[in-house]
């Protein structure tokens, strides 16, 4: 009976090591997994016992905190918005009960000060009570202020200012807002609000781009040596294309012109025919390198950031799928866009051709007002070179001297930018209304030294690019280009 | 060193290892160090030293690392239990001492254990009855859908945890006898080596009885544990892997069929399969169960640093923390490694246990030694197993840590077991080398 008592061993000591094995799996390979469940509560109760970090604008200004409440064993931190709509999109919100989003989530490891195992076991030993570092964000509390209330005037819609240089992030702005603060008690009102203020659209709404999208044409058309800026194309009023035709607005011809007076007039049987010279590989080739198609490297949670690109329902359209690219040069086809995407695309044209990844972030800071770790400005992606950049800025310099966005002039200051006006006639969103549009602005200033871009979009609105999208864009520019520097 | 030198070395680390750890609980809940957690440690040490005075005087000879092993399981119970609510700590230590004095009990009235052997029958009989018990109206308890528990007056005990020792007894006794007939009766029907159909009656009637818990007391769990002893039992008696694989399948066939019969067993299939589908009621305990793993990571959060509770209210976080899930709570303050540190004891109290069926010279010591073990081993697999959702989640106690006095007074009545026939294997082995030592000094 020995070797099967042996053998019998054998076979629990492989049973223990299966146990071994997916006590493993549970506690070490999949723990992160396991934690980001929304049904699992128990890491956001262990946060609600440490005091999380604040979140705080550019200038210091507190936009949320957290305030003790109960003693000993009950002890818990509750979550303050001091400001609060203002800053709902994008820091987002922190409860117990609803869990974390935007901001709050994806800083979440920060503000809670979360460290390596091994250092929180030094911690331990030491017998330090963990505690959570700031987040000092870039955002500007003025212009923050400016764009929310002008879009609130607009309509609904979103703004995004960022650097271009460094990709800081200066205005997220979505409108409706929502107050964090209502969170707690009000979320399945505020969850089935059909005006959907939960929903960021700075980073989700999903718009068609109009002519915005000729800046992201004209880029490829330059970039990849199609045309020049001397070459002319002829634009009459209307061509055909896909067998379907394609018309300037009030079917206005324009004869033979360069890319500064198509730009300026937004001349859509132009871009047509651009796009069709460039081809289709070549504009997706742009396009990626705009990031069109991947999400956007913000800081904000990768669930909460959505795609720009070509979409057939709710799948991105490729490369080999047919696709009809003479509507694509000017902003029609299946295009859909978020504003971040649109403010990604100014930015790259004022930074010389480079795309800076956007961050909110600015830096973290500790309990002892160490600074602990500090955004540093990454490049996202080389799109163009700095002469295509150059020569796409003179034409938009037209568009807001002498073409159709005026609006956004700033006085002493030159502006380079793109307005679009995509009609959207029978949205269900917009209330089924026939003369519906989503406007739009993007741009940035001062065009020779840019300090700022900005894309600004108003949904559902019967007015035009230049009427609603503009002035946000002016006000907003303005207010940030009046601040000393930061 | 004899054996007896090395139990008592084998306590001192013990002793360390539990006062550190109430010292370390109690560090934490008051911020400040106290000479209780010396006191609880001296308490502990010393009834430790009681017992292992009497096994000097009684079984000299006896394995010297499981009663150390044991004791070490308990002091980790101990720390465990008292960093969730410091009176259960004394009930359970007080419980220890109660299954100690069962333990020297047994020592003493069962010096002879052969005695066992004779009344198998009615032991096996002892333990069906001990079964059922919780289904007899008036003393019956059900906890969770399953009926475990018996209530007689103040006194409320699981009787499985005692019947597994009776059923294991049976086996030894069964098998013993009836191995020889089983291997040679053996005939191959379609490649198939199958028992001689009229040995096979008693074995069915095991088969029967497994079954017969999952309906009548509705516990997979126990079904499981007992049905694997009877498995190992039967193999290591007869050594056919084929009898093994059909008792696998009969098991796993009448599983199947009262898990879709019987509701409770039903839920419990359903909610290993998946948990997710109802989290917040009968898949809590075992989502909650591995989200406080998940949160252990390699370390664990330390002594005392665990949610047990919802802060501020009585709502569990971890459902059942003393008992069913208490490993998730190890996993969770100490870590991969500490649950680690865990299985390896249960894997050498294991490893102890066989080694005592190896060195037995008589057929029921052997298969009584290796059934003691393997069902031991086995509870500590199906409860393990079954937080970690290796297996269904039933309610079974981990073995001298969980709280509960049941499942301590009879896990240490099954040590005392092992440590009787250990104490007469390793007498004769020693007294049959001395023997053969003489006869060489004599040529």
């Amino acid at each position: 009976m020995n070797a099967q008592i042996v053998k019998l061993f054998g076979l629990i000591a492989l049973l223990f090591l299966v146990l071994v094995g997916f006590t493993s799996y549970w506690a070490v390979f999949d723990a992160e997994a396991l934690k980001d469940k929304t049904v699992n509560r128990r890491p956001l109760l262990e946060q609600q016992q440490i005091r999380r970090g604040r979140i705080l604008a550019a200038d210091g200004t507190v936009i949320a905190r957290s305030v003790s409440k109960g003693g000993g064993n009950a002890l818990r931190y509750v979550r303050r918005y001091p400001e609060g709509s203002l800053y709902g999109h994008p820091i987002g919100y922190s409860f117990v009960r609803y869990g974390d989003s935007e901001f709050e989530k994806f800083h979440n490891d920060e503000l809670v000060g979360d460290s390596s195992e091994f250092s929180s076991i030094l911690d331990e030993l030491r017998g330090h009570r963990q505690e959570g570092d700031d987040v000092v964000t870039s955002i500007d509390p003025e212009a923050q202020r400016v764009a929310l209330s002008d879009l609130e005037a607009a309509g609904f819609g979103a703004v995004v200012a960022m650097e271009p240089a460094t990709g800081r992030v200066r205005v997220l702005a979505s409108n409706p807002p929502f107050d964090p603060n209502r969170v707690p008690e009000h979320f399945s009102e505020l969850n089935v609000d059909p005006n959907s203020p939960l929903f960021d659209r700075a980073t989700q709404g999903q718009y068609p781009p109009g002519s915005t999208f000729k800046v992201v044409t004209a880029a490829a058309g330059l970039d990849s040596g199609a045309i020049t800026p001397d070459t002319t194309i002829d634009a009459p009023g209307t061509i055909s294309a896909q067998g379907r035709p394609l018309q300037n607005d009030f079917n206005q011809s324009f004869g033979p012109i360069a890319l500064d007076a198509a730009l300026t007039f937004s001349v859509n049987t132009w871009f047509a025919q651009l796009g069709v010279k460039v081809g289709i590989d070549t504009m997706f080739e742009y396009m990626d390198r705009f990031g069109f198609g991947s999400v956007p490297p913000i800081d904000l949670p990768a669930s909460q950031v959505y795609k720009s690109g070509i979409f057939e329902g709710k799948t991105l359209v490729g490369r080999g799928d047919p696709v009809d690219i003479a509507r694509v040069a000017f902003g029609q086809e299946r295009l859909a866009v978020t504003p971040l995407q649109m403010a990604e695309v100014a930015a790259t044209v004022a930074n010389g051709g480079r795309l800076m990844r956007p961050q909110i972030w600015r830096r973290v800071v500790d309990r002892d007002g160490r600074v602990t770790k500090r955004m540093d400005p990454s490049l996202y992606s080389q799109v163009v070179d700095e002469q295509t950049a150059a020569e796409l800025t003179t034409a938009m310099e037209g568009v807001v001297s002498a073409g159709t966005g005026t609006n956004a002039a700033i006085p002493g200051i030159t502006v380079a930018g793109k307005t679009g006006t995509a009609e959207t006639p029978f949205n269900d969103t917009c209330g089924g209304g026939s003369d519906q549009n989503q406007a739009w602005f993007i741009g940035f200033a001062p065009a020779d030294e840019p300090k700022i871009a900005i894309a600004a979009t108003v949904e559902c609105t019967t007015a035009f690019g230049n009427d609603v999208a503009a002035p946000i864009f002016r006000d907003v520019a303005e207010t940030i280009l009046n601040e000393p520097e930061s | 060193m004899s054996a007896r030198n090395r139990e008592l070395t084998a306590l001192v680390p013990v002793a360390l290892l539990l006062t550190a750890g109430f010292a370390a609980v109690f560090a934490q809940e008051n911020s400040r160090l106290d000479n209780i957690s010396l006191v609880y440690g001296g308490y502990f040490l010393a009834i430790c030293l009681a017992t292992h005075i009497y096994l000097r005087l009684r079984l000299p000879n006896a394995d010297p690392y499981l009663f150390p092993l044991v004791a070490l399981l308990t002091a980790f119970g101990l720390v465990m239990v008292y960093r969730i609510d410091a009176d259960l700590a004394r009930d359970q230590a007080n419980l220890f001492v109660l299954g100690l004095v069962f333990f020297a009990l047994t020592i003493h009235f069962l010096r002879d254990y052969s005695i066992l052997e004779r009344y198998r029958y009615t032991i096996a009989a002892a333990g069906l009855l001990l079964l059922l018990a919780p289904r007899l109206p008036g003393i019956g308890q059900q906890v969770n859908g399953a009926y475990l528990g018996v209530k007689i007056g103040p006194i409320a005990f699981q009787p499985a945890e005692l019947s597994k020792i009776c059923i294991v007894i049976f086996l030894a006794g069964y098998l013993r006898d009836h191995r020889e007939v089983l291997i040679v009766g053996a005939r191959r029907v379609l490649g198939v080596t199958l028992p001689p159909l009229k040995h096979l009656g008693p074995l069915l009637v095991v088969w029967g009885a497994s079954m017969l818990m999952l309906v009548f007391i509705r516990d997979l769990g126990s079904s499981l544990m007992f049905f694997a002893a009877f498995l190992a039992l039967l193999y290591v008696a007869t050594g056919r892997l084929s009898f093994v694989v059909i008792g696998m399948a009969l098991f796993l066939l009448g599983a199947w069929f009262f898990s879709s019969t019987v509701p409770h067993v039903h839920e419990r299939v359903d909610i290993w399969l998946d948990p997710y589908s109802d989290p917040a009621r009968s898949g809590y305990q075992i989502l909650q169960s591995i989200f406080a793993q998940a949160d252990g990571g390699l370390f664990g959060k330390g002594f005392g640093q665990a949610l047990i509770t919802i802060p501020g209210t009585t709502t569990p976080l971890l459902p059942a923390a003393k008992t069913d899930t208490i490993y998730s709570l190890i996993v969770n303050e100490l870590g991969l490694f500490g649950a680690c540190a865990v299985i390896m004891i249960y894997l050498l109290i294991a490893a102890r246990g066989f080694k005592i069926a190896l060195i037995a010279d008589d057929g029921f010591s052997k298969l009584l030694a290796t059934g003691l073990t393997a069902v031991f081993a086995i509870q500590a697999f199906v409860i393990i197993g079954g937080v970690t959702r290796v297996i269904p989640l039933t309610g079974v106690t981990l073995p001298f840590i969980s709280y509960g006095g049941s499942s301590v007074v009879a896990n240490l009545v099954l040590l005392a077991l092992l440590l009787l026939i250990s104490d007469r294997a390793r007498r004769e082995a020693s007294s049959g080398s001395q023997l053969s030592g003489a006869a060489l000094e004599g040529t």
